[in-house]
């Protein structure tokens, strides 16, 4: 029945992998085990990525009740709420009182930005080293301790609560920080351009401006004149004052983030973006090894950590930054 | 056939079976994807990304060893995209890895220099990074930071989880545990199982040459079981073929004053333990017996189980009892001062490494072996010296160590001890022989064997296990159940001695298959099956060990809990250490 719901109204994944909701709970559902596992993912680490904090602190009893609910879907289902630390210590007693006699445990994260990967949860909740795992086989055939299970993320919850209720008005949160005056969380509805919502939130910078969408590390650079386009995924806006903005130090800024986030597992990653960060510190920086480096990358990593590393490089490099 | 789906690779169309990987299907029809973390014995950890394939309507590329085919997939295994990634992707590689290739385990069938090769890697793209990091040595093994590339093998391979993986991205480092509660049992399949000969043997291959080079003295050489059919693998020779003529000419040419076969030593072993295993038996004590041969399996107990200590058999290891008996027996005959003899023993395993600086094993002062020597440091040794091993005429061993039974060759197998002990013990408690000389049950590359053989009125369960952390399987069951089985044979190595971690490179389960198949076929054609029933050990017992004085300090031993080993640092340059 909820599943029928979430078809018709279409929902996709509020995490960043933009997957229909629907398809992943009827996966689940329908695969056989003795018992299965819910995992609702608060571990949001993406820098200028913060709307799933914001609907723990302000809307908890929605999650709760969208977990309720794949609880209910879901046979023989118990259910995790895998949070980031500060998160954990804010909202645990909230969250524990919602959750009341539900079978719904709260995690706390144990690693960094890689443990908001979805196979890398897994590990991480079966206490072992926080990193990715083969895919197939997919969590929802054999997840936590080799049961089906399913991950959503927060927001994902919060939207089928609404459905459920028949609230749901097709809006999403966007996380809009940077150069702008109204720094925050804000609920609109999805199809939204980026041009509609800087203005609407009164953050339509007066000067010439880029923005960096679905995440301040991996997200994709987009300039003033690409401002049509809606906004997927985790949905934030990270707005960047050109003329402030020096793209060698974001760059920088980039590699340095998922060179300490990296685990270290497949080659591509940890050794490429050690070589991309020397590289790039070089006076006069090798075009064709750091070509070389993202290409491998984007073509080999192990997960979507290492791919993503040339999205936001290339497109700044493309459309911002003329060399 | 509804198992059967049709996919494309490199524009071949092809009927292949389900639930297949890419890697697989492309190694059966001949298409060579290059491979370097993946071991048939190891789990798929796709962490090199050196297989990467493309897969139509895929994103980016997949890796081969991981991507299990489904029904109408189009594969392109070389593609300018491909082989880009893969030259890349193998410059990373480089860079973790410091070459040392004359004195290296794979060196002359190093997977890394035919792929730089064939991609067309710059090897020096970029500077080595980890020149600074330590080589460290801990009892027979010296694991070289200096050239791991993080495709963590080893770490997985290690029955005892003493290799461990430490911190973060390009900080990772696979490094010998320090916790007190953890320390290594020498197997050597971290030696095996490294892709890039990060890991080898103390003395390999600097130390090769340091036993021949002893002035004025007696030095003979004894051979182990295993031995005869994995060597050939070095000189191209098929997996598994005997070569024990061959091996006997070789060391012979090298120098040896002597070449003895291990295997008859063996035969000594079988008596002590299958006595011991009988008294056991009658008497209800220390049951399950369990054999001791095998020195990495004694010292996981000494050191993670040591309640199970009372439990193993005193027979002592084939090679020491045989170096034991060239020390009194033979250099008693020979008129030799046994201080002028220097026994050299060629092993499947860096574990006899250790065994043999166990003090207790000395008798008047002397240790049984002075050094050991792994299949493939003999191998080196040979191909140093220019020998042309393959064409070889055979010669035999020498007098009086030189014709074991059946029973002594198959020691080189799992299931191989048990079964010289069955055949002997029947014997000893029934006066019969064992109606069948073949213990079919016994035999194989499964980790675990169980076999209930009727002696007389009794019923006698024994167990036959490779791989320590199968034999953990099986202790846990004894905590269980006391009375679970009566005897227990165990080798650290999967597949047995075959599988040892002094053996060439590569090894799979199809290779020691190979190699332990002809073990038996030696055996099957010997005229002699059984270790009592071999002259030699039946003159030596009629001559020499005649009272338990003599048995017990040429054959017994004695064992006691250990406390973990230092882990050293080495220089670079000085990594013998044996």
């Amino acid at each position: 029945m909820i599943i029928k719901k979430l078809k018709k109204y279409n929902l996709i994944g509020r995490g960043g992998a933009s997957f229909p909701v629907w398809l992943k709970w009827n996966g689940v559902r329908s695969a056989r085990g003795e018992k299965k596992y819910i995992i609702c993912n608060a571990a949001e680490g993406e820098p200028a990525v913060f709307k799933d904090g914001y609907i723990l602190e302000n809307y908890p009893e929605e999650v709760i009740n969208g977990i309720k609910m794949a609880l209910k879907t879901i046979e023989y289902s118990s259910a995790i709420i895998y949070l980031r630390k500060d998160y954990y210590k804010k909202f645990k007693i909230k969250l524990k009182q919602l959750i009341g006699k539900s079978p719904i445990e709260l995690r706390k994260k144990t690693g960094g930005y890689l443990c908001g990967e979805e196979t890398t949860i897994l590990e991480s909740l079966e206490g072992k080293r926080e990193e990715p795992r083969n895919k197939p086989p997919y969590p929802s055939e054999s997840g936590l301790f080799g049961y089906p299970t399913l991950i959503n993320n927060v927001e994902t919850f919060f939207c089928v609560s609404k459905i459920v209720k028949g609230d749901y008005r097709n809006t999403r949160f966007y996380s809009i920080s940077g150069d702008i005056k109204n720094q925050g969380v804000y609920e609109l509805p999805e199809n939204w351009s980026i041009k509609k919502i800087l203005t609407k939130t009164d953050n339509f910078p007066a000067f010439n401006f880029f923005v960096q969408i679905n995440g301040g590390a991996g997200g994709g650079i987009f300039s003033n004149k690409e401002l049509s386009k809606t906004v997927s995924g985790s949905g934030a806006i990270l707005v960047y004052n050109f003329k402030k903005t020096k793209p060698i130090n974001l760059i920088n800024q980039w590699i340095n983030f998922f060179y300490n986030e990296n685990c270290g597992k497949c080659v591509p990653c940890r050794e490429g973006i050690l070589r991309l960060k020397e590289v790039l510190s070089e006076k006069k920086p090798n075009l064709e090894i750091i070509k070389d480096i993202l290409f491998a990358l984007k073509e080999t990593s192990y997960c979507a950590l290492g791919r993503s590393v040339p999205i936001p490089i290339e497109s700044l490099i493309k459309k911002i930054w003329t060399i | 056939m509804d198992n059967l789906i049709n996919v494309k690779i490199d524009g071949r169309k092809v009927k292949v079976k389900k639930g297949r990987t890419v890697l697989e299907i492309a190694e059966e029809i001949g298409i060579d994807i290059p491979i370097l973390c993946f071991h048939p014995d190891l789990s798929v950890k796709s962490n090199c990304r050196l297989c990467v394939v493309e897969i139509k309507g895929t994103d980016g590329l997949q890796t081969a060893c991981s991507t299990v085919v489904q029904n109408g997939m189009d594969i392109t295994t070389e593609s300018l995209k491909i082989n880009k990634t893969r030259k890349t992707n193998l410059e990373f590689i480089f860079s973790q890895h410091l070459e040392e290739c004359p004195d290296c385990v794979w060196m002359s069938n190093c997977q890394l220099l035919k792929l730089a090769k064939r991609y067309s890697a710059d090897i020096t793209r970029f500077k080595d990074r980890k020149s600074k990091r330590p080589v460290l040595q801990f009892g027979p093994i010296v694991f070289d930071e200096t050239k791991c590339i993080d495709c963590r093998n080893c770490v997985e391979v290690c029955p005892v989880n003493f290799l461990e993986i430490k911190n973060r991205g390009a900080d990772t480092e696979i490094t010998p545990s320090r916790n007190r509660q953890k320390d290594c049992i020498y197997c050597g399949q971290c030696i095996t199982h490294c892709p890039v000969g990060a890991i080898e043997s103390t003395g390999e291959f600097e130390g090769i040459e340091k036993p021949l080079k002893k002035e004025n003295k007696y030095i003979v050489a004894q051979f182990a079981p295993s031995i005869r059919t994995t060597i050939g693998e070095e000189f191209g020779l098929p997996y598994g073929e005997v070569v024990t003529g061959k091996l006997v000419a070789g060391l012979k040419k090298l120098g040896f004053y002597k070449v003895f076969d291990t295997s008859v030593g063996a035969d000594f072993t079988t008596i002590e333990e299958a006595q011991e295993l009988a008294e056991r038996i009658l008497k209800q004590r220390n049951l399950p017996a369990f054999s001791s041969c095998c020195p990495s399996w004694v010292k996981f107990l000494e050191f993670y189980r040591p309640e199970f200590i009372k439990n193993l058999c005193t027979a002592r290891s084939p090679q020491t009892i045989l170096g034991g008996l060239i020390k009194t027996y033979w250099a008693e005959k020979e008129k030799i001062n046994p201080e002028n003899v220097i026994v050299v023993s060629i092993m499947p395993c860096v574990s006899k490494k250790y065994e043999i600086n166990r003090p207790e094993l000395a008798i008047n002062g002397l240790k049984p072996v002075d050094f050991v020597l792994t299949t493939r440091e003999l191998a080196r040794l040979l191909k140093k010296n220019k020998i042309d091993f393959k064409n070889l005429p055979s010669e035999s061993a020498d007098a009086p160590f030189d014709s074991p039974s059946g029973a002594g060759v198959i020691y080189g197998a799992s299931g191989g001890v048990f079964e010289s002990t069955l055949r002997t013990a029947f014997k000893k408690i029934a006066g019969k022989d064992i109606p069948d000389f073949n213990v079919k049950e016994i035999r194989g590359q499964e980790g675990i064997k169980i076999k209930a053989l009727k002696i007389g009125n009794r019923t006698i369960k024994t167990a036959v296990v490779s791989g320590i952390k199968n034999a953990e399987k099986m202790l846990n069951e004894l905590k269980k159940n006391p009375k679970a089985f009566d005897a227990m044979e165990v080798m650290a190595c999967p597949g047995g001695c075959i599988g040892g971690g002094g053996q060439p490179l590569p090894v799979s389960a199809e290779i020691r298959k190979s190699r332990a198949e002809s073990l038996y076929k030696i055996d099957g054609e010997k005229p002699l099956r059984s270790a009592h029933e071999n002259p030699i050990i039946q003159q030596i017992y009629k001559d020499y060990l005649t009272n338990r004085k003599n048995i017990h300090s040429i054959c017994h031993t004695k064992f006691s809990p250990k406390k973990k080993c230092p882990i050293n640092k080495l220089k670079n340059s000085l990594k013998t250490h044996a």
